[in-house]
């Protein structure tokens, strides 16, 4: 039997759950479709939910990359991007888009839209949900597509699989890389902290809350606390009764949040390689710390704009080269579990 | 004409993929029955029937619902084997295979196998005490129980039954004294065993008994097959693994050469779409007639690794999937290290000397509040981790079993004491890979040679004194799992030479027969003048030991040393 406090803390939650399905329920009016190819979903396929501004420049090989992963279709939020990328994604066959040009921020840094597409279009499929600057991997993605993945998390009894995302940078400073649509990224962004995480477990919602890496070594060594939270659940088998809660870090209902084993084993789990460190990100920073659109108390990131402004080095000589996803298996960042 | 292979094939999806084996199957000569799962739809069984129409020797059985762990799928293998053995009388083995199936070397392979050996059955069947594979809890009472309810349907009243016929006792017995005997599914058996069973007077009361057996598919044959066969051959040869939780494994593109160096016949399950192997298996008659042996022996490894790795984890490790509770850990961190406190301020270049005696990696005091000091005075070390101390405190034990991962296969060893952040110590007291050596007091020592206020130096003594105390507390208490060592001051400046070659020994050191080196003492004369100033201050430094106030003075007889003592 739960404790009293549990379950009045389960209540809780479900009525936090369905607050949020109600307010995005509300937003669905500030989405104006674009291109609306939903009618191609068939049962079973694998679906992608992202929401873009002004990721020309990255969306090329984010799409053929989760496209070659077996994502069948991809619904798309543009939220104001000028650089092209509405019409480049209204082009492509295996996207719906929707366009809106309210505040990122009041709708949960996008999830209230990619709820309701998730209402609509998700229940039932395995869902994906990213942003443009995150790309999926997890053990054997080169030989077994994403169908095989799902099918063994179900066999396994799983409805939601974990991915710890790795900030991948350059060596020297990323401004003065160059990069082009369309290649792959890790090219340049071939470098990663292999092991300086740290993992505490959120007893409320159940999920691990992993911050480090790259990020807390150069910009939030003196305010750890502040470092940016590196845990999520990218990939799951979607009801419409379910919710992200904060970005994809976290999920409501919140067993979908056990990822891991507490019993010393380890489970099947993924990484997100992510490209925030193109080129791009001394421009990127500017802006965002004007439009002050990202994180929930903007102000105390100001420091970590400014930092980021002046494109510094993010490579030390114990920075690990990628070298695929043998490696962060074999380093401990993700694991197989017990899928051979 | 058809061959002496005959092969039953229970489909119940990806049909088109039992399609391509039927023919395949069918195409070495072999007489093929098709039980398809009454689930399906009839649409669909008609077009996978009419799809196979063109195909001589491949004929359909009557149709019953196979669901798992129940007797449809006994019943169908004995309506499609009771088909076989009449309508392809030149059959003298019966393959039983899936539709997801497959079969790695060429058919004649295992069709001149079995001619080799015209009088052996391969069904597994070991009795059921010996077996180590049932996962969930039954194991006898597979047989001495009934399970009339459905376990993927109606799990309560599965359940609730089960527990019902434990209270109050059920024991069915076994008819005609058959020894319960249980194994894979997937068997090969000689005309005249299976038409020994299936013909068997007494058929109908095994039958009525197994009908509530839970997953007969697993028993009966197995069971039976002991009442007939001339010759049991105790392996199945389907290559088929389970995990751990008893669900078969899938095999993928990627098993390819581990599948084909297997050597066995036939393997189970394969990904329906897994197109690399069905094209690789299918359509290369490729190598020349082997006439090796099954050896499933390297898959049965990765296998048992794979059932490790899931359950038990790799020692020290944290990460995103794998954060195992206190207590759960199996290994708290990845490999032994050793921690030193008072060494490096009884000694003027312990680390630099400890680093050529044993060649292991000495740092500094990485839990110091200003910075967590590596060694050579790095500022990242392995695994880019931080000297931060801000971001070391955030998670104390984050910090330490982040190190001791990333230097996996180098000896750590770290300096400690009283000034540094204390978080740590229950974790490491409780570190079975901990090796930790104390000079208790010393700590005392820089005080002594700074120059700074004595009102100061009190007050910090005192809290030193304190911190160290309760670490000492910690050290000493009954959960410690570490190798602990703890010397006062006093003891180990009177004979030095026996704790350090003690320690040089533990730690693998490079030059193993006696110490040719040791490191420099700092002059401690006036040492126990400082003590006692400190005495006279109204503080009361206990932890160093005993200290003369004149160094001068005529010594007391030494008392003979006392023995270094091991916590545990």
């Amino acid at each position: 039997m739960e404790e009293p406090r549990e379950l009045w803390l389960a209540y809780r939650l479900r009525w936090k759950r369905r607050r949020l399905l109600f307010r995005a329920l509300r937003k669905r009016r500030q989405l104006a479709v674009v291109a609306d190819r939903t009618c191609r979903i068939r049962r079973g396929d694998i679906l992608a939910f992202v929401t873009v501004r002004n990721e020309a420049l990255r969306l090329p090989f984010f799409l053929e990359h989760h496209r070659r992963l077996g994502v069948d279709h991809f619904l798309f939020v543009d939220n104001e991007s000028d650089d092209g990328t509405r019409e480049w994604l209204a082009a492509q066959p295996d996207v719906s888009l929707w366009h809106t040009g309210e505040s990122y921020k009041l709708s949960r840094f996008g999830m209230d839209w990619l709820t309701w597409l998730q209402i609509r279009h998700g229940h039932g499929h395995w869902c994906l949900t990213l942003d443009a600057d995150e790309i999926l991997i997890y053990p054997h993605h080169d030989t077994r597509p994403l169908p095989a993945l799902t099918e063994w998390l179900e066999r396994d009894g799983r409805e939601s699989l974990g991915a710890l995302m790795l900030d991948m940078y350059p060596k020297g400073p990323p401004g003065a890389q160059s990069y082009a649509a369309g290649e792959d990224p890790f090219d340049t962004l071939a470098w990663f902290d292999a092991g300086n995480y740290f993992i505490e477990k959120q007893a409320k919602l159940r999920n691990l809350w992993i911050r480090g890496g790259v990020r807390a070594r150069m910009f939030f060594a003196d305010r750890p606390r502040r470092a940016p939270t590196l845990n999520k659940v990218p990939l799951v088998r979607w009801n419409r009764r379910y919710v992200y809660n904060t970005s994809t870090h976290q999920i409501l209902p919140r067993r979908l949040n056990a990822v891991y084993a507490e019993d010393g084993g380890e489970v099947l789990s993924g990484v997100l390689l992510h490209t925030k460190f193109l080129n791009t990100i001394v421009e990127r920073s500017r802006e965002e710390k004007d439009r002050r659109e990202h994180f929930e108390v903007a102000d105390s990131y100001r420091a970590y704009y400014d930092a980021l402004i002046q494109d510094p080095d993010l490579w030390c000589p114990d920075s690990t080269r990628f070298t695929g996803w043998r490696q962060l298996v074999a380093l401990g960042l993700m694991s197989r579990g017990a899928w051979v | 004409m058809s061959g002496p292979l005959g092969v039953v094939m229970l489909v119940h999806t990806a049909l088109e993929r039992a399609e391509q084996i039927a023919r395949h199957w069918a195409a070495a000569g072999c007489p093929v029955v098709i039980h398809v799962d009454r689930s399906v739809s009839r649409a669909r069984h008609d077009a996978f029937a009419r799809a196979l129409g063109d195909v001589e020797h491949i004929v359909f059985s009557r149709r019953f619902r196979c669901e798992w762990g129940t007797w449809g799928l006994v019943a169908a293998s004995q309506a499609a084997c009771e088909t076989m053995l009449a309508r392809f009388p030149e059959v003298t083995h019966v393959y039983l295979a899936s539709g997801a199936c497959l079969p790695l070397r060429p058919v004649e392979e295992l069709i001149d196998y079995l001619a080799e050996r015209p009088q052996t059955d391969f069904i597994e069947s070991a009795t059921t005490s010996e077996v180590p594979w049932t996962i969930g809890g039954l194991h006898e009472e597979r047989f001495t129980l009934s399970f009339p309810f459905s376990w993927k349907r109606h799990r309560l009243l599965f359940d609730t039954y089960v527990e019902l016929q434990r209270l109050v006792g059920r024991k069915r017995r076994l008819p005609n004294g058959l020894v319960p005997h249980m194994g894979s599914q997937w068997w090969c058996l000689t005309r005249q065993t299976l038409s020994a069973i299936l013909q068997d007077p007494e058929r109908a009361t095994y039958d009525r008994f197994f009908r509530r057996v839970w997953i007969p598919d697993e028993s009966y044959f197995q069971s039976l097959a002991r009442l007939y066969s001339r010759r049991i051959e105790s392996r199945s040869l389907t290559l088929s693994k389970f995990d751990y939780q008893g669900k078969p494994h899938v095999f993928y593109d990627d098993h390819l050469q581990l599948l084909r160096r297997s050597d066995c016949f036939v393997a189970r399950k394969i990904w329906p779409r897994a197109n690399r192997l069905y094209e690789a298996f299918l359509t290369d008659p490729s190598s020349a007639m082997k006439r090796a042996e099954p050896n499933p022996g390297k898959i049965d490894r990765l296998f048992a690794k794979a059932v490790e790795r899931r359950t038990r984890g790799r020692p020290g490790l944290y990460m995103q999937s794998r954060f195992p509770r206190e207590g759960f850990e199996n290994g708290v961190t990845a490999g032994p290290y050793s921690m030193f406190q008072g060494f490096a301020e009884l000694f003027e270049d312990f680390e630099p000397w400890l680093a050529r005696m044993t060649g292991a990696r000495v740092h500094g005091h990485i839990f110091a509040p200003e910075r967590a000091e590596f060694a050579d005075g790095a500022h990242i070390v392995a695994g880019a981790l931080s000297d931060s101390a801000a971001l070391r405190d955030a998670n104390p034990k984050a910090f330490l079993t982040n190190l001791i991962w990333n230097t996996r296969g180098e000896r750590q060893c770290f300096q400690f004491g009283p000034r540094d952040n204390q978080r740590i110590n229950w974790t490491i007291a409780k570190d079975p890979n901990a090796q930790i050596s104390v000079i208790s007091g010393a700590w005392a020592v820089p005080l002594f040679r700074s120059n700074r206020d004595f009102a100061e130096l009190r007050a910090e003594a005192a809290h030193l004194q304190a911190v160290e105390a309760a670490h000492l507390k910690v050290l000493r208490s009954p959960w410690t799992k570490a190798r602990i060592r703890i010397w006062s001051m006093a003891e180990f400046v009177e004979a030095p030479m026996e704790p350090l070659q003690t320690i040089l020994d533990e730690l693998g050191s490079r030059h193993p027969a006696r110490l040719s080196e040791v490191p420099r003492m700092t002059d401690l004369d006036g040492f126990g003048r400082f003590l006692q100033n400190l005495k006279n201050q109204g503080m009361h430094p206990y932890l160093m030991g005993d200290f003369p106030v004149e160094p001068s003075a005529p010594r007391r007889p030494p008392k003979p040393p006392r023995k270094p003592y091991v916590v545990r």
